[in-house]
């Protein structure tokens, strides 16, 4: 009896239209092995230095771990408003350890953010959508769907109406930042999600922001926002 | 400022093995793998930095040897087979332009 019952409240329940999918699901089965195996995953060498830095830089003394952490930024701070987590660990560098801050892109950086990224790996995204968030997201929100560049194309054009089909010979993705920072083929080495929001910028031939920019990060929590509940890869590979 | 400069290695093997079995060996070292044809935004030429050679020895005897060029993407990823035939140390050794060497090891313990 029991079981019917919950034959019928998984009937009656309203069925989760759920196709969204990670950049993963696009893959080759050859990338998708790199990524799976931690041994052939390159984004392991930067997993390693971000460890060495952990120890040497001492961030240990006062995190005990960072599972999770990652799924949860961008984040809003009392003090600085929306920061990601390269800004966060940035903050941390500066206010707590009195050191100069790592360069956005820099190889200390995307170490130390893939190896915290790494901890959350299988957990799901999860983006507070409350009144400290709302007008970031809604930022965002107006950036995905804004048309710019000389192409006059928004996100939202390839990335909601479009995914799937080819660009260039390459399928286009959902948009779903689940792995980042990710090790990219193209690029020959890591990048942050940053890094692959300009790409996107040229590509529509519109002129990117510089690193750190309000409105990258805006869009960054609109697209984690947009990807709550999907579980992270981090770091993931690309191609 | 703290810098990375070490080159990291990553080896992946079995650590045991029946005698007379063929394990496989996975490697990944890290480096950039400039080919030395790409330009810089001033037009010069980047000079090439690759990783030359990787040398596998298994208790002290060369069992496998790579010669690498510059097609190779970056970070090599080197795979290869090894007959076990009694328990040791295999040491990896990479070598490479501008003085570059890297080296790993790993224990198996043939049964």
């Amino acid at each position: 009896m029991k079981r019917l019952l919950a034959v019928l409240l998984v009937l009656i329940a309203p069925v989760q239209a759920d196709d969204r999918r990670s950049g993963y699901s696009f893959m080759t089965p050859e990338t998708r092995a790199m990524q799976d195996d931690d041994s052939s995953n390159p984004a392991s060498l930067w997993v390693l230095d971000g460890e060495a830095l952990w120890k040497s830089e001492g961030c240990a003394s006062c995190h005990k771990g960072m599972a999770g952490v990652a799924a949860r930024y961008p984040q809003v701070d009392a003090k600085q408003g929306l920061v990601n987590l390269e800004q966060r660990i940035n903050t941390c560098r500066v206010e707590k350890q009195k050191a100069a801050p790592f360069a956005y892109e820099s190889r200390e950086l995307l170490a130390l953010t893939a190896f915290i990224g790494r901890q959350s790996r299988g957990q799901p995204i999860d983006i507070k959508a409350d009144a400290k968030t709302k007008p970031f997201l809604e930022a965002g929100r107006a950036a995905f769907f804004r048309r710019q560049g000389q192409l006059n194309l928004a996100c939202t054009q390839c990335h909601d109406q479009q995914w799937g089909k080819s660009l260039v010979g390459n399928p286009i993705p959902q948009a779903h930042p689940t792995g980042y920072p990710i090790y990219r083929l193209e690029w020959q080495g890591m990048g942050s999600l940053q890094r692959r929001l300009r790409n996107c910028y040229v590509g529509v031939r519109a002129e990117p922001h510089a690193y750190g920019a309000k409105e990258y990060v805006e869009l960054e929590l609109y697209l984690m926002w947009r990807a709550n509940g999907m579980k992270l890869e981090a770091p993931a590979v690309r191609p | 400022m703290s810098t990375v400069s070490t080159a990291r290695t990553i080896v992946r093997m079995p650590a045991t093995a029946k005698r007379g079995e063929v394990i496989e060996i996975r490697t990944l070292v890290g480096h950039v793998m400039e080919t030395g044809f790409r330009r810089a935004a001033a037009g010069g030429l980047v000079p090439r930095d690759i990783v030359r050679n990787f040398v596998c020895s298994y208790n002290g005897a060369e069992v496998f040897r790579a010669e690498l060029h510059p097609a190779i993407a970056a970070n090599p990823l080197v795979s290869f087979t090894v007959v076990a035939a009694e328990s040791g140390s295999l040491e990896f050794r990479w070598s490479g332009d501008n003085g570059f060497a890297a080296s790993a090891s790993a224990s198996l313990v043939v049964t």
